[in-house]
């Protein structure tokens, strides 16, 4: 059994705060296929294509037959623990901080054997599960869990330490007055967030959604205006020391294009929201959430950005929004650059339309918010960093990889 | 400007008491709240203001900002090309509106315990005749200024008074502005809501009656005003200068009162 998650305790004003460190982060060319993997969820490893042998570690040419044709491919992860050992001494900081921590030789059913993370409730002989995770660098580890998953197996702390796992910590959803906003604040609550902090603007415009969130137990609004550079500072001066996830929903959809609907306006917003609005909450509770990477079992661990999936491949039927995306996204890929220092992960999720009013003359399928919060709870426990959530998505995301012409003339989706 | 003349008599008054100067204006700030228009529409910027620099390593001799919002945004003068019905009058933009129109009389109608009691409170012709008879007839060229003490609503959520069927904030009767440009021959409305009209008057037989009838006879608005408590019935002097936009349909104003009295 895994012992259980201790309670978030009361900083004690005396003691410094441990400093964000990363694990080692050096990998090659190849070894980052692993990553790619790792940050989409997938368990997938080398097959070479001539002799069908798995490969691990990642190469250049088969270890069997030589071949250079090694494409990636998703193989079954479980296997047979072979050997444990437990670290009590590490030169490395990172793992310095954190002795002892268990590692293990696991026997793959796949044919390869892998040095891998080990959950402290495996035991040498034991069948086994590996998965692909990012660490704290970014970078793809092996972990492994007991095949069946005991009690607290979400407690484990060498997997917390590579997970950003919101159990026991503090969010900030950005915009309560959607539908979506409403749903990541259910979902938090079910995950075991201890406190959730829900940002609204424009207060003279009701909500639903937010009338619903102020109804909800641990949950407490604050005003919050991604387009107003005083509230996002006055917000970050309040709760960015305390904000260990922080989830931009911000949120803007207007139909048209360029040449159809060149509006300047409605661009600036969109704009403003998406893009600056982005900017001024990095600038404002980044520097805060990364000098808080370290700062115990419940230290900051994550940035979480819903973005479209026109980010990738303008839509034209939503042309200037598609762009103001795209600007997000660029911009998501410096702050997780940026944040890496600390220890912070950026989650990019990417969404197909959803099922709101902006998306009334789009036919289906649209995503329900209840569906889109899910899959993010689940991407922030299993450590990825890229998410596709629904058939669009998931569909833009092959398609892109394949032939990024075809999609960029068939978009008309 | 010769001693005694009618301008150092001003200054006297200014300087040495006898005239008080009264702000009529709110302050800019991002929370102001600016008019709301259905989502599909075009929408008017609020206030936003950008740091250039504050005495540090992007400017160490000065602090200054950058701002940007709509020409209808906190107190305001709406100009005569803001309404369809005055888009093609002479001098009817903030860049050609005689600036002598920038000086008027003020007559005050208080209607504040009205409008406490009731939102959605309309000023009737009637209300102003009665108020003639206490306070003398309203002056030509005169602002005809609705005072409701709306303006102390800080909460911008009960300022606006938003509900699922509309704004509900008080404002002119719609039979009162032909008769206030016909019989008064005012120079222009101004309140302490957000717009001159009454949130519920897109629902009135001519929707928006005092922008679609002021500014189609060349006359102004002036929305968002505050300390109308601090003037009389009649007899104060209003300085309302907008910013000479080119073809501006309205600008932000400093909006100054003239009170005789200390």
């Amino acid at each position: 059994m895994t012992t259980p998650l201790p309670p978030p305790k009361k900083k004690d004003p005396v003691e410094r705060t441990r400093q964000p460190t990363q694990p080692p982060g050096n990998r090659s060319r190849e070894a980052q296929g692993l990553t790619a993997m790792a940050a989409v969820g997938r368990f997938a490893l080398q097959t070479c294509a001539a002799c069908g042998q798995v490969q691990y570690p990642p190469r250049q040419v088969c270890g069997q037959c030589l071949g250079d044709d090694l494409p990636w491919q998703d193989v079954d992860p479980n296997g047979v623990l072979l050997a444990e050992t437990k670290l009590h001494h590490a030169n490395d900081l990172f793992f310095r901080d954190r002795v002892p921590w268990r590692l293990g030789v696991v026997g793959m059913d796949a044919g390869p054997s892998v040095v891998a993370h080990l959950a402290e409730d495996c035991r040498q002989g034991d069948r086994v599960k590996l998965s692909l995770n990012l660490d704290r660098s970014g970078h793809a580890v092996m972990n492994a869990r007991p095949e069946k998953p005991g009690p607290n197996q979400e407690d484990d702390m060498q997997l917390r330490e590579l997970s950003m796992d919101p159990k026991d910590r503090r969010v900030l959803i950005v915009n309560g007055k959607t539908e979506l906003g409403l749903a990541l604040a259910r979902a938090f609550q079910t995950a075991g967030a201890r406190e959730i902090f829900v940002g609204h603007g424009e207060p003279w415009k009701a909500s639903a959604s937010l009338e619903a969130i102020r109804a909800m137990d641990g949950v407490t609004l604050f005003p919050l205006d991604v387009t107003d550079t005083d509230s996002v500072e006055e917000l970050a001066s309040v709760l960015g020391g305390k904000v260990e996830i922080l989830v931009n929903n911000s949120y803007h959809l207007r139909p048209g294009g360029a040449v159809d609907r060149m509006d300047m306006n409605v661009s600036r917003e969109e704009m403003d929201i998406h893009y600056f609005g982005l900017l001024r909450l990095a600038g404002t509770f980044g520097p805060a959430m990364r000098g808080r990477g370290a700062d115990s079992a419940h230290g900051a661990c994550a940035w979480v950005n819903v973005l479209s999936a026109y980010a990738q491949i303008n839509n034209p039927a939503f042309g200037t929004y598609s762009a103001s995306q795209a600007a997000a996204r660029s911009l998501a890929q410096c702050l997780r650059a940026e944040m890496a220092a600390g220890g912070v992960r950026v989650l990019n999720a990417y969404t197909g339309p959803l099922d709101d009013e902006w998306h009334q003359m789009v036919p289906p399928p649209k995503l329900a918010p209840d569906m889109v919060a899910g899959r993010i709870i689940s991407a922030l426990q299993n450590g990825h960093e890229d998410l596709a959530i629904g058939a669009v998505a998931e569909e833009i995301a092959e398609r892109l990889a394949e032939n990024p012409k075809e999609i960029e003339r068939e978009i008309k989706l | 400007m010769s001693e005694g003349g009618l301008l150092s008599q001003l200054m006297g008054g200014i300087l040495g008491g006898g005239i008080r100067v009264v702000d009529l204006t709110m302050t800019l700030q991002p929370d102001v709240p600016t008019i709301v228009m259905p989502p599909e529409f075009g929408q008017s910027w609020p206030f936003r203001m950008e740091e250039i620099s504050r005495y540090d390593h992007r400017g160490p001799f000065c602090y200054w900002n950058n701002l940007s919002c709509g020409e209808h945004t906190g107190t305001h003068f709406d100009a005569p090309i803001h309404w369809v019905s005055g888009k093609d009058l002479p001098e009817n933009a903030t860049d050609t509106i005689p600036v002598e129109k920038f000086l008027a009389h003020a007559c005050v109608v208080d209607c504040s315990t009205q409008a406490d009691k009731d939102p959605d409170f309309l000023l009737t012709q009637n209300a102003i005749e009665d108020w003639e008879a206490n306070n003398g007839k309203i002056p030509p060229r005169s602002w005809l200024l609705m005072r409701t003490d709306w303006s102390l609503k800080r909460d911008p959520a009960a300022y606006m008074n938003m509900d699922a069927d509309g704004a509900h904030t008080p404002g002119p009767h719609e039979d009162l502005i032909p008769w206030l440009i016909e019989e008064r021959d005012v120079i222009g409305f101004g309140c302490e809501a957000v717009g001159t009209d009454a949130g519920q008057a897109g629902h009135f037989n001519v929707p928006y009656p005092c922008h679609y009838h002021m500014h189609g006879n060349n006359r102004f608005g002036l929305p968002a005003l505050t300390n109308l408590d601090a003037l009389p019935p009649q007899g104060a002097v209003l300085i309302t200068p907008p910013l000479k936009i080119r073809q501006g349909s309205g600008s932000p104003a400093r909006v100054l009162a003239l009170v005789e009295g200390s």
